[in-house]
């Protein structure tokens, strides 16, 4: 019996790259996310290179100062904004899925053979708005309202924003306010360096000391960085302000949610541009319910059980990564190693949930506290 | 062999509270450690979320049917209850949440890497509450909390054990399609 301690991220679904041990969190795709922080921070050192020397002689030296601020504090929004998890609501195991699907048969009462069951929905009322809650296919669960799943990455987010390729990360509940600091403070930025640099390149146009050639083709080139990044990022900047006095995301602004007159006003907004900024901007900083670095057990036998310690929120340390009850068919979300075992556990144990019918095609979720169960039942076995 | 910290911890504990009350409990267990020893996993039961009034955290308060047989309803509408509330003073958004907000921004969110954020602190207690209330109140009804935490906070996900040594273990197969196909 090989068992081997791993970090829970290791074992998580879903298409997400993680590093230093689980403490960073990204998409897949990097590229334009590098390419982000090479504009940024080329763009910034030409400036500090070239026209801080002289704007801090001729005109202040706390202009470089400030600029130094600000860059270090937008270049702090991004790594927060891209590195940390969205918000992503972790997959239902295998007896949640059960469960949800049970009631689901349930409610819908018998389909007759050949028709379609209907679509699985179900209606909650808030603030006196009936809001749908759509079934997520990939997670076995009723989305959250506002939550969607991102196909970037693979997951059920919170309140789900947007997936940006810029920070290279989903954009959701846990970091919507890091993503609209970033574009804010890179706004300032870039109106800042933007400006300088016309009164740099203004400055030295007319006095009498010349400026070397080479020099005035960095500036220029500056500038037209700068003028590009401003349009686009103070665009963005304006919207997302648009979108916040509404309480509102990107993705239910691009689906029509709330607008038209058919359709449902927007229940999650205070009516009040004040309060709807507050909240988004200086609500509660939400924790995030992916135990990344918790520590799991990993082996390909029968079940051992020990305490390893995980963080504060977790108090399920410890149980079989692969194990589940239910006769499982494999589909692409299995780890390969959770194969032999599953096909294992299936002929040595006697699952109480033989019963559960087919249907529900649960993946053998790694996640720790897959099942207590499969421990007992083990035991029972034995 | 049971997975939750919290049947670990209780096998340190002594006497815990005895079930005088539950003379017509269908089983009963007299503490966390006869619970694990003599139980096995039946049913689980999962309170879904609340969201009429919105994304906060709610949970339902609705009694299942699966604990109609184990568990006083005011005792588990308690329960729910005050899970509720601490969830709604981690969420609430007032004076203490503006300060930490703006606080934060102004360190460019560097101060939580010392800090812990408000939310935290309720977790923990919630973490606590939970506990307590498996000691004194579930587990002696053969029942477990799981902390809503670790299923993301989308349901409180309550285990119902059957005594083994009883003829109902067998049942506890049959409990699980039965109660549900109602």
């Amino acid at each position: 019996m090989i068992t081997r301690k791993v970090r829970k991220w290791e074992k998580l679904p879903g298409k997400n790259t993680f590093c230093c041990d689980g403490r960073v969190m990204m998409a897949r795709q990097k590229g334009v996310f590098y390419l982000t922080l090479f504009l940024i921070v080329g763009t910034c050192s030409l400036f500090f290179a070239f026209e801080c020397p002289y704007l801090a002689v001729h005109l202040s030296p706390a202009i470089p100062v400030f600029a130094a601020l600000l860059f270090l504090f937008v270049i702090a929004m991004l790594l927060r904004t891209s590195f940390s998890d969205p918000g992503v609501l972790p997959r239902a195991l295998p007896e949640e899925a059960t469960f949800i699907e049970m009631e689901i048969e349930a409610a819908n009462g018998n389909v007759p053979t050949g028709q379609r069951p209907p679509p699985r929905i179900r209606n909650v009322q808030i603030n006196n708005q009936i809001v749908k809650l759509k079934y997520c296919y990939t997670c076995k669960i009723f989305r959250p309202p506002r939550a969607s799943h991102c196909s970037i990455c693979d997951n059920c987010v919170d309140r789900f924003d947007h997936h940006c390729p810029w920070v290279g990360n989903c954009v959701g509940k846990r970091n919507y306010r890091f993503f609209y600091m970033f574009t804010l403070s890179l706004s300032l930025l870039t109106i800042y360096i933007f400006t300088f640099d016309i009164i740099h390149v203004v400055m030295r146009k007319y006095p009498v000391s010349h400026l070397s050639n080479q020099k005035e083709q960095t500036c220029r080139r500056i500038v037209l960085v700068c003028f590009f990044t401003l349009w686009s990022v103070v665009g963005l900047t304006g919207f997302h302000t648009y979108l916040i006095s509404l309480n509102q995301t990107t993705n239910e602004d691009i689906k029509g949610s709330w607008s038209g007159k058919n359709r449902v006003q927007n229940p999650y907004s205070h009516k009040n541009i004040i309060k709807n900024c507050c909240e988004v901007l200086c609500g509660p900083v939400y924790p995030s319910v992916l135990d990344r670095r918790g520590l799991m057990q990993e082996d390909s036998s029968v079940s051992a059980t020990s305490a390893a310690p995980s963080s504060f929120s977790s108090s399920n340390p410890v149980s079989q990564t692969t194990k589940t009850t239910a006769p499982l068919i494999p589909n692409e979300h299995t780890p390969d190693d959770a194969k032999p075992s599953i096909a294992a556990s299936a002929e040595t144990s006697a699952p109480p949930k033989d019963e559960v019918p087919p249907a529900p095609k649960v993946p053998p979720l790694a996640s720790p506290e897959t099942d207590a169960e499969a421990s007992i039942v083990k035991d029972k076995a034995h | 062999m049971c997975h939750c910290v919290p049947l670990k911890r209780f096998q340190r504990t002594q006497g815990l509270v005895p079930t005088a009350a539950d003379g017509n409990m269908a089983t009963e267990f007299h503490n966390l450690q006869e619970l694990r020893h003599s139980a096995s996993l039946a049913n689980k039961v999962f309170i879904q979320r609340d969201y009429s009034e919105g994304t906060t955290c709610r949970f339902q308060t609705k009694f299942p049917s699966e604990l109609e047989s184990r568990i006083e309803r005011t005792l588990f509408e308690d329960t729910v209850k005050t899970l509720n509330n601490y969830y709604a003073e981690a969420e609430k958004i007032g004076g203490q949440s503006y300060l930490e907000g703006c606080l934060a921004c102004s360190t460019a969110y560097l101060i939580f890497l010392c800090m812990e954020t408000r939310y935290e602190k309720v977790l923990k207690k919630i973490a606590k509450y939970i506990q307590e209330q498996n000691e004194k109140i579930y587990a002696p009804r053969g029942l477990l909390i799981t902390d809503p935490i670790e299923r993301g906070m989308r349901v409180i996900e309550i285990s119902i054990y059957e005594d083994r040594g009883s003829s109902d273990s067998s049942s506890g197969s049959s409990s699980v399609s039965g109660s549900t196909a109602r």
